[in-house]
C-alpha cells in the first residue's frame, strides 16, 4: 500500500488528507468481505485492502455468540466470534491489509472512495472495489410502529452487541417480535444472559424459521403466538407494555420492559443510494450482473448487501465466487456484455442477479429469489413466450429459492421474466 | 428571577435576562431541557409572512428572526438557506394565493412573490406536476431546532444563570415582593416569575395565581423523516396553503441532511404522551409521495410525534401581571422556535417597566458543536478516536464532549439531540450498544437495565 500525505489546499485548519492506493479495496470485513479478500490473494492479486469502520474486524458474527458457524467453510463447529476471528487470522496470513476505524463516506465513479479515519480524511483509489457491507434489521421507525417511543425497543443486533461486546442488558423481560432464524438466535442470547422473554409473536400463520428450529421458543418455555401482530408500544421512560392483536380479537396488553424487533433485514445500502450506482428497489441492494458487478463496472458487490438475507456461510462462499470473477476481470477483463433485465411479477420479492447477459455463458451460477408471502403454486422462468424452467411447490417467505443459470438458453432472444401462479 | 420551563421559550428568556444582568434560575421538570413541546417541530426559521397582521406573534417572530440571524454565527448555530414555497395543489388553493401574497406584504415581508407553475417546476423539478403555482418566500430557512435552545441556555449559564433539571414547581406564594416557589428539588425565592411552562402553562397559573387566563388543548403532530438520499430531491421548504387551524403538513429538508414530512394536527387531552399511529404515519408517507413521486420506496429514518400547546385561541397568550411580578409566555405553538428570542425580548420589556437592570459588560458567547450536514462536522477533523454512530457519523469525541459539557444530556433524548447518536437510519442497530457503554450511568434512566458478564 502506498500512502502519500497532502494538505487540503485552501483550508485554514489544514486537515491532512491521506491517500491510499491498492488493487482491490473491499468495504466491510464480514464473512463475504474477508473470504473475497483471501481468495483474491490466492489468485495473486497484489494489494488487497479491507476497509472496516468498526474498531474490530469480523462483522456481525463477532457478536453472535453461538454456533453453528464455519461448518462448510472450515469443517468445524464454531461460535460467531471464533469464526470472525478465524476469518481475520486467515486474511492477515494471506497478506490482506485490514484497516479498522476507516469509514467510507462516499463511493465515487471509477473505484474511488472518500474516507474518514481518526487520523483525518483520506481518499482511496483502487482498480476495483468490492462492496460487502452487509445488512441490518429494520428498526422501529421504518416499521412505522404505533405508540410511545420509550427506551428498550431494539433490534437483535443491538441486543447481541450489548451483551457480547459491552456486557450490558437492554431489558430484562422483552416481547420478541418475529420468528426468523435470527429471532431464535435472540432467544439463545437472552437465555445466556438471564433475560426472560415474556412471549414471541409472529404476524403470519406459522413461524418463518424452518422445522425443527421453530420448536425452539416452546422448548425454552416462551409462549409463541402466531397470527399475532404488535399494535403499539406503551411506556414513558422505558417500555412498560406492548399491545398485541391476534386474528380478529381485540388488542391485549402484555407487560414487558422491552420490545425486541427481530429480522426484517434490509441491505445497508446507504452508500449505494447516495452514489451513482444503480439500486434495485426490490432487493434494496445494488443491481448486479451474474459476476457480482454493479452498474459501474469498477464496483462489485457480495454478501448480504445484495439481498436480505443469507447465512454467514452463504455470504462467505459468495465472497469467494465474486472474488474469482473479480480476479478474472483484473487479469483478462470481463466482457462488457449486453444484458437483459429479469422482470419479476408479485409475489416474487426479488431476484439476484438482476440482469443476465444476452449471450448467457454462465453455466454454474444461480438466480436467487424470494417471495413476499407464502404461496402454493408454480414458479416459472420465461424467455420471450417460452417457459424454460418451472417448479411447483409451497414457497415461503425468507426461504431461499434457486434457479440454475444453465436453465436459460445460451442466447436470450426475448425478455426474461419470473412469475408464480 | 425564576424562569419556569426549559423549552425553547424558557431557554431564550433565561438568556435574555442573564444578558440584561438579572440573576436567573431556570426550572425544568424534565430530566433534560426540551422535554415537552420543543422536542418536536419542523425546524423552520419563519419570516412571519403568514402570521396574523399586527399580532404579537408576528412581532415576536420578526424580532426573533432578526436576532437569530444576528447571533447565530457567534453561537455557532447553523442556517440552511432554502426559501419556501406555498404550493397550490388545486383550484381552492390557487384561489387563496393572492391573499397569502397580500398578507405577506402587509406583514412587511416584501420579497414574497407569486410564481407560476413553470417557475415551481424549475425550482423544484422533483415536485409533482400537479403543483399549480406557488407563493415564493425567499426568507424562510431551516435551522437546528435543538442546538438553538441549547445555545441560548448555555450562553445564559456562561453569563451567570443557573439551571435546575428534574425540578417540578408544585406550589408557591407571592408576598407582594417576593415569590417563594416550592419545587421537588427545594424552595426557591425570586422576585419575578416567567411562565414558560408550555403544555403546562395554564396549570402553573392555576397553581400559583389561583386561576388560569387560558386553557391548553394539546395538539399532536406526527412526523416522518426520510433517509438522507431524499434530501437532494428538494431545495426549498414546501408549505401547503394553510387552513384556519393549522399551517398544515410541510415537506422540508432538515439541517441534518434528511427530508421531513409533517406535522399532523390532532387534538388530544393527554399532555405527556405523544404517541405514534401507524395509519397516520402511512398517510404522511403517502402525502409526501404524492407531492414528490420520487420518494416512492425511499427508506424511513425516523418517526416522531410532539405536542404543541394550543389554546382556545390562535393567538399567543402573553400576560403581564405587574401586581404579581408575573409574566406568562403561553400558547406558543409551532412558530415558537422562531419567536422565542422575540418572546424573550417581550418579557424583558415588561420586566423593565418595574425594575432596572444593568446589562453585563462583555457577555461570553459559548459556541455549540455543529450538527448541520452542510457545515464542517467533527468527523472531518482528525483526532476523534472512533466513529460511534455510523449513520450520522457521530464521533466518540463529540459524545464525550456532550457528557462533559456545562449542561450535559439528562436522558437519552438529550444525548440524541446534542450529538445525533442513534438518530440515523439504523436507529441504534450498530451503535446502540456502544452508546450504552459510553454513557454508562450518566443518563436517567440509563440505557441498560444491568451489567452482565459471561
Amino acid at each position: 500500500m502506498s500512502e502519500n500525505t497532502a494538505s487540503h489546499a485552501g483550508s485554514a485548519t489544514a486537515a491532512t488528507s491521506r491517500h491510499i492506493a491498492c488493487d482491490v479495496a473491499i468495504v466491510g470485513s464480514g464473512p463475504a468481505g474477508l473470504s473475497a479478500a483471501i481468495r483474491l490473494r490466492e489468485h495473486g492479486v497484489g494489494r488487497v485492502v479491507v476497509v472496516e469502520r468498526e474498531s474490530e474486524a469480523g462483522g456481525i458474527p463477532r457478536h453472535c455468540a453461538h454456533p453453528p458457524y464455519g461448518v462448510r467453510e472450515y469443517h468445524r463447529l464454531m461460535t460467531g466470534p471464533t469464526y470472525a476471528r478465524h476469518n481475520v487470522k486467515l486474511a492477515l496470513a494471506a497478506g490482506v491489509e485490514i484497516l479498522t476505524r476507516h469509514t467510507v463516506v462516499a463511493l465515487d465513479a471509477g473505484a474511488r472512495l472518500k474516507l474518514t479515519t481518526p487520523d483525518g480524511l483520506a481518499t482511496l483509489t483502487a482498480r476495483r472495489v468490492l462492496l460487502a457491507v452487509g445488512a441490518r434489521e429494520t428498526p422501529r421507525s421504518a416499521r412505522r410502529i404505533s405508540g410511545d417511543r420509550p427506551l428498550g425497543v431494539v433490534n437483535t443486533g443491538t441486543l447481541q452487541a450489548s451483551l457480547f461486546l459491552e456486557h450490558r442488558k437492554p431489558f430484562e423481560q422483552p416481547l420478541i417480535v418475529g420468528t426468523e432464524l435470527v429471532s431464535l438466535s435472540a432467544i439463545a442470547s437472552c437465555r445466556k444472559a438471564g433475560i426472560e422473554p415474556v412471549a414471541m409473536i409472529e404476524p403470519r400463520g406459522r413461524p418463518t424459521a424452518r422445522w425443527p428450529l421453530n420448536l425452539y421458543p416452546r422448548l425454552n418455555g416462551i409462549p409463541l403466538y402466531v397470527n399475532t401482530r404488535l399494535v403499539s408500544i406503551e411506556g414513558s421512560d422505558r417500555v412498560e407494555a406492548a399491545w398485541v392483536q391476534s386474528g380478529r380479537s381485540g388488542p391485549r396488553r402484555i407487560d414487558c420492559d422491552g420490545v425486541l424487533l427481530t429480522g426484517e433485514f434490509t441491505p445497508e445500502s446507504a452508500l449505494v443510494r447516495q452514489s451513482a450506482l444503480m439500486l434495485d428497489p426490490r432487493s434494496q441492494g445494488p443491481s448486479v450482473d451474474p459476476y457480482g458487478r454493479c452498474s459501474d463496472p469498477s464496483y462489485f458487490a457480495a454478501g448480504n448487501l445484495l439481498r436480505p438475507i443469507e447465512t454467514a456461510g452463504w455470504s462467505w462462499r459468495e465472497g469467494r465466487r465474486v472474488a474469482d470473477n473479480l480476479a478474472t476481470d483484473l487479469a483478462d477483463g470481463l466482457a462488457q456484455e449486453e444484458c437483459v433485465t429479469i422482470n419479476l411479477r408479485d409475489p416474487i420479492k426479488y431476484c439476484v442477479p438482476q440482469r443476465v447477459p444476452v449471450s448467457n455463458t454462465d453455466r454454474d451460477g444461480r438466480l436467487q429469489l424470494r417471495v413476499t408471502q407464502p404461496v402454493k403454486g408454480s414458479l416459472r422462468l420465461w424467455v420471450g413466450e417460452r417457459v424454460v424452467w418451472q417448479s411447483t411447490g409451497h414457497f415461503l417467505p425468507e426461504r431461499r429459492i434457486l434457479i440454475p443459470s444453465h436453465t436459460l438458453p445460451t442466447h436470450l432472444d426475448g425478455p426474461v421474466k419470473v412469475d408464480l401462479i | 428571577m425564576a424562569v419556569i420551563g426549559g423549552g425553547v421559550v424558557g431557554c431564550a428568556t433565561a438568556r435574555r435576562f442573564a444578558l440584561e444582568g438579572a440573576r436567573v434560575l431556570l426550572l425544568e421538570k424534565g430530566a433534560d431541557i426540551l422535554s415537552g413541546a420543543s422536542k418536536a417541530n419542523s425546524a423552520i426559521l419563519h419570516t412571519g409572512f403568514d402570521a396574523p397582521s399586527g399580532s404579537q406573534e408576528l412581532a415576536c417572530m420578526q424580532r426573533g428572526y432578526a436576532e437569530y440571524r444576528e447571533i447565530a454565527q457567534r453561537l455557532n448555530l447553523p442556517l440552511l438557506e432554502t426559501g419556501a414555497m406555498v404550493v397550490a395543489w388545486n383550484d381552492a388553493d390557487e384561489a387563496k394565493l393572492d391573499a397569502i401574497l397580500a398578507q405577506a406584504h402587509a406583514n412587511g415581508v416584501e420579497d414574497v412573490v407569486r410564481i407560476s407553475r413553470d417557475a415551481v417546476r424549475q425550482r423544484e423539478p422533483a415536485l409533482s406536476s400537479q403543483a399549480r403555482g406557488a407563493v415564493w418566500v425567499p426568507g424562510e430557512h431551516v435551522i437546528d431546532p435543538w442546538s438553538a435552545p441549547l445555545a441560548y441556555l448555555q450562553q445564559a449559564m456562561a453569563n451567570g444563570a443557573h439551571v435546575w433539571r428534574g425540578a417540578t414547581v408544585e406550589g408557591g406564594a407571592f408576598d407582594g415582593k417576593t415569590w417563594t416557589l416550592l419545587t421537588t428539588l427545594g424552595e426557591v425565592r425570586s422576585t419575578e416569575v416567567i411562565n414558560c411552562a408550555g403544555l403546562f402553562g395554564d396549570h402553573l397559573e392555576r397553581a400559583l395565581l389561583g386561576e388560569a387566563s387560558f386553557t391548553i388543548h394539546p395538539r399532536k403532530g406526527q412526523f416522518v423523516v426520510f433517509d438522507k438520499a431524499a434530501a437532494a430531491m428538494l431545495s426549498s421548504i414546501i408549505l401547503p396553503v394553510p387552513n384556519e387551524r393549522t399551517k398544515g403538513v410541510v415537506l422540508t429538508r432538515t439541517i441534518y441532511g434528511n427530508l421531513l414530512v409533517g406535522p399532523t394536527a390532532e387534538e388530544q387531552e393527554d399532555r405527556d404522551h405523544a404517541s405514534l399511529d401507524e395509519a397516520i404515519l402511512d398517510s404522511l408517507v403517502a402525502d409526501a409521495i404524492t407531492k414528490v413521486p420520487a420518494l416512492e420506496g425511499m427508506p424511513i429514518t425516523a418517526t416522531y410525534a410532539g405536542l404543541r400547546p394550543a389554546t382556545e385561541q390562535k393567538a399567543y397568550r402573553l400576560k403581564d401581571r405587574p401586581e404579581a411580578n408575573w409574566i406568562t409566555l403561553g400558547g406558543v405553538r409551532s412558530t415558537g422556535l422562531t419567536a422565542a428570542l422575540g418572546l424573550a425580548e417581550h418579557a424583558f420589556a415588561c420586566y423593565r417597566q418595574r425594575r432596572a437592570t444593568t446589562p453585563i459588560g462583555s457577555p461570553v458567547w459559548p459556541a455549540v458543536p455543529n450538527l448541520a450536514e452542510h457545515l464542517p462536522r467533527d468527523w472531518q477533523q482528525p483526532g476523534y478516536e472512533e466513529i460511534v454512530c455510523h449513520c450520522e457519523l457521530v464521533t466518540r469525541r463529540e459524545i464525550e464532549a456532550a457528557l462533559e459539557s456545562p449542561l450535559p444530556p439528562g436522558n437519552i433524548g438529550g444525548l440524541k439531540r446534542r450529538t445525533r447518536a442513534c438518530m440515523g437510519r439504523c436507529q441504534g442497530f450498530y451503535c446502540g450498544a456502544r452508546v450504552a457503554e459510553l454513557t454508562g450511568n450518566c443518563l436517567t434512566p440509563p440505557i441498560s437495565t444491568g451489567i452482565w458478564h459471561e
